[in-house]
């Protein structure tokens, strides 16, 4: 029915490459390109920036995240190694590991996103910056004339903290419940994308990331589920599928090691 | 003289009957084939609509694309009244601006300011990113790539078809975007922030549902259409070049196609992430673009700190400037398929051809920031980008110049498609000369938006670019139809076209060195200073006007030729030598009717020796017989 493309699965010999290779490359450098004007936009306004906020996202929950999606790179090429090898049961172990690893990684994340929504700041009139958790609903702080916040620890920024704040809120420090009336706040919001640059640097870099995680995701699950069947008359076909969807795993694992240093530890 | 005075439509088949020893690679096979033995019968719908066939795919660019480019061209016709003169109700169609946009945009037909910059920016955006781009990249791309490298298709058949709906989506959302509260779009093409932050927000406008966030969406999946595109084209080149067909013999216009492809691949991405920025400050309030501090009708703008306009232009002009050589490029392939076709001699070098496009290719990702000198960069940002600026006008030259000297010594034929790419040459050539001042600051500021830069820019986008495009479609129509375009009303369109297209935009060369500033819509105190070119306007009207006039003997040609022109008595009416003539006319799915293959360079005419004046690429063996000159001439 369809038309005979030549090299959709033999290499062509002179450049070595099958189509969807190449396609896959291309589509790479373009991807680069994406997240390369993102990366330019965040060096262009950091360096203008007057302040940089530090230490406002979890660490360990992003450390961990990287070790996920690492672990997540080498199963995947597990899973095309045993489809090359025509081990079609140890190929679907392997990617169900992968789309595990995946689905873990966005459950993570999202545990960051709802973190970082119940997270407050708020700017008083003289400029200074308290940011901590409300002492109340926020339908309740709407209304009210007071806000009532218990700002961060000392040491919020610690990893020792922020691991132990993963497991339940730690311990309270000296620090007392602030009871701040509205007339001395200029400005106050949860940690919102526009709560400040850095923060919508991040929502929209790691939004942007992802979605390409679950892109990748409703991919390997195609070849994971229906798009298996391919096995029984083209083995060599399904092999070069899965490596090209593989690729663009591996390419948006290597986005997160770039975004981990650059926006949870610089 | 030999058979070259011959009008091409009275050619003899000399062609056909000097098939060659390797007869079996020849475009022989009886005409108006489009039966391919193995051809696969295919839904009305997936034959005509949902195709996967690079050759309908083409035609569907290219038929879009010039709608695209009519309807944009008709928005400029209406600006042009308002230029000439303002305030006063638009003739004949006021009465629908009043019906179509509402009292508040066109009270009693009378264009308002707010009209006037959707027009401008909408025409701005679809001829540039709807139009132009599409039908020279993706139209002649996906209809003629494929057949000159001896392919069967593109090499991703489907993704093929997701591109061009995915641009199509674009085309509705940005057309779609004129019927929303407020109308569409006003900041320009180039969508500058702070005033794109902040446009269309507010009392009136839907949240999502007005002119800029849809252009935003519109612009996201039009370059989604062209990432995949350019990534098909590039893959096609690189795996799908038919046996012989070494890189040196490929022609300039598949050079020319790769070297876009690559400017596409490369430099929308930027844009597509500043999009989804400017997405984020209007939906989300961030502000990536809004310096703190802005004050917006006396108030203070919420911005939460430490944007920056300038990012914007950054990235905009990252793509925005190899976009220009996007539109350009493609152009320079055709021009130089059809002087080596009409000059029946090789093109003067071949080498440099192929070199300067890919230096230009190369050098356009550096020179963007020479949009911006009145930015306040700096100094050594700025001396960065004039010394790029200069170095990439040599390339350019070096092309102009190959084309130049490929007249030379040729025995020239003058169809319709050869008098468009001759036509090309002084209006690129003007193109690129005016745009010198501009690249240099001391010159710029003096200059900067100015009618000058509006009449420089357009030199390139419009007389250049468009004549490329006509070459290309009188050049290739035979092939997709099976029959000639009419050559007298081709050649009637071509002197309208010619004469007014710089009946319109020279005169803008002039009023901007009196300084008539580009964006004004009716002028103000800037046109009491520029009250002795201010007649220019007029001349400028209604050259545009009398240019869309000219434009009809080219429509009714097109579609009378496609059911009533003269129909090609051979599968290579134009005698060239390139493998998309080698198919039959037109080429049914899959193209070729046997495997091809590539005997040698793809512009050998005039071959010393040789019994006909072309020896095509797929010809093994040349005959040394002389044969008897055919009477016809």
């Amino acid at each position: 029915m369809e038309l005979e493309i030549p090299y959709t699965v033999t290499a062509r010999p002179d450049t070595g490459s099958y189509n969807a290779k190449i396609g896959i490359w291309l589509f790479l450098a373009s991807e680069v390109m994406l997240f390369g004007g993102f990366f330019s936009a965040y060096i262009f306004l950091r360096m203008g920036a007057t302040h940089w906020p530090h230490h406002l996202l979890n660490v360990p929950m992003g450390l961990f995240n990287t070790f996920v999606l690492i672990t997540s790179s080498i199963t995947m090429v597990m899973a095309w190694t045993a489809l090359k090898m025509r081990q079609f049961q140890s190929y679907r172990r392997w990617l169900a590991a992968t789309l595990v690893c995946g689905v873990v990684f966005l459950g993570i994340k999202s545990m960051e996103y709802k973190d970082k929504f119940h997270h407050y700041g708020v700017i008083l009139n003289n400029g200074q910056e308290i940011t901590g958790h409300l002492e109340m609903t926020p339908a309740e702080a709407m209304k009210s004339s007071t806000l009532r916040i218990l700002p961060d620890a000392e040491d919020a920024g610690s990893f020792g903290y922020q691991l132990r704040s993963i497991f339940g809120r730690p311990a309270a420090g000296e620090e007392k419940v602030l009871e701040i009336p509205k007339s001395d706040i200029q400005w106050w919001s949860n940690f919102t994308p526009r709560y400040s640059t850095y923060l919508a640097t991040y929502f929209t870099m790691t939004g942007l990331h992802g979605l390409h995680i679950i892109g990748g995701l409703l991919v390997l699950g195609f070849f994971w589920g229906p798009g298996a069947k391919l096995y029984r008359t083209n083995p060599e076909h399904l092999a070069n599928r899965v490596e090209v969807a593989g690729l663009f795993w591996h390419f948006v694992d290597l986005v997160w090691i770039f975004l981990f240093p650059t926006l949870y530890l610089l | 003289m030999k058979e070259e005075t011959g009008v091409p439509q009275e050619m003899n088949e000399q062609g056909v009957a000097t098939g060659g020893p390797h007869g079996g690679g020849s475009g022989t096979a009886a005409h108006g084939a489009g039966h391919h033995e193995h051809q696969i019968e295919l839904s009305w719908w997936r034959h005509y609509v949902f195709s996967t066939d690079h050759k309908v795919i083409g035609i569907q660019y290219m038929i879009t694309s010039l709608l695209v480019a009519l309807f944009g061209f008709g928005l400029m016709v209406v600006m042009r009244w308002q230029l000439s003169f303002p305030g006063k109700p638009v003739p004949v169609i006021g009465p629908l601006l009043t019906a179509v946009f509402g009292a508040n945009l066109a009270p009693g037909g009378v264009m308002t300011p707010n009209l006037y910059n959707s027009f401008g920016a909408i025409h701005g955006t679809m001829m540039i990113f709807m139009a132009i781009v599409p039908a020279l990249f993706a139209g002649f791309g996906n209809f003629v790539v494929p057949l000159q490298l001896g392919a069967p298709d593109m090499a991703f058949p489907r993704l093929n078809m997701a591109s061009f709906w995915s641009f199509f989506v674009g085309v509705v959302i940005m057309l779609g975007s004129f019927l929303v509260p407020g109308g569409a779009a006003k900041s320009g093409w180039t969508s500058y922030p702070p005033l794109a932050d902040i446009a269309d927000t507010g009392m009136g406008f839907e949240p999502i549902l007005n002119g800029q966030t849809l252009w935003l969406i519109g612009m996201a999946f039009n370059i989604t259409g062209s990432l995949l595109g350019s990534i098909n084209i590039i893959a096609t080149i690189i795996q799908l070049r038919a046996p012989g067909l070494q890189w040196m013999r490929l022609p300039v216009f598949v050079w020319s196609e790769l070297v876009t492809a690559f400017l596409l691949l490369l430099a929308f991405p930027p844009l597509e992430s500043a999009a989804i920025m400017q997405l984020m400050d209007r939906l989300f309030g961030t502000s990536f673009f809004s310096p703190d501090g802005l004050i917006i009708g006396g108030r203070h703008w919420p911005a939460s700190g430490g944007g920056s306009a300038l990012l914007w232009q950054h990235l905009f002009w990252f793509l925005g400037h190899p976009e220009v050589y996007v539109q350009i490029l493609p152009t320079m392939g055709i021009v130089g398929e059809v002087f080596a076709n009409n000059t029946r001699k090789p093109l003067w070098s071949y080498k440099i051809f192929v070199y300067s496009l890919l230096s230009i290719g190369f050098l356009s990702m550096v020179v963007w920031a020479h949009h911006m000198y009145m930015t306040g960069m700096g100094q050594s940002i700025t001396t960065f980008f004039q010394i790029f600026t200069t170095v990439i006008s040599m390339p350019s030259v070096l092309l102009g110049t190959v084309l130049l000297l490929s007249l030379w010594g040729g025995s020239i034929r003058l169809p319709t498609p050869m008098l468009f790419a001759l036509a090309w040459l002084p209006m690129f050539g003007i193109g690129g000369l005016t745009g010198l001042p501009l690249g240099w600051t001391p010159s710029d500021m003096v200059l900067h938006d100015t009618y000058y830069v509006i009449g420089h820019f357009h030199y390139m986008m419009a007389p250049a670019s468009i004549m490329g495009l006509f070459a290309g479609l009188y050049y290739w129509f035979p092939k997709a139809t099976g029959r000639m375009m009419n050559d007298f009303w081709g050649k009637v369109h071509f002197w309208m076209t010619i004469i007014f297209f710089n009946g319109v935009f020279f005169p803008m060369l002039i009023q901007g060195f009196n300084g008539v500033h580009r964006r004004w819509y009716d002028g103000g105190a800037g046109w009491q200073m520029a009250q002795p070119v201010l007649w220019l306007n007029q001349v400028m009207s209604v050259s545009a006007w009398i240019l869309a006039l000219g434009q009809i003997p080219f429509i009714i040609n097109f579609f009378w030729s496609i059911w009533r022109g003269k129909k090609v008595t051979s599968d290579n009416p134009w005698q060239a030598t390139t493998l998309e003539w080698a198919t039959p006319t037109p080429p049914g799915h899959g193209n070729f009717l046997h495997p091809v293959a590539v005997y040698r360079g793809p512009y050998e005419y005039s071959a010393p020796g040789a019994a006909r004046d072309f020896l095509p690429q797929w010809e093994q063996e040349e005959s040394r017989v002389a044969e008897p000159k055919l009477s016809s001439v």
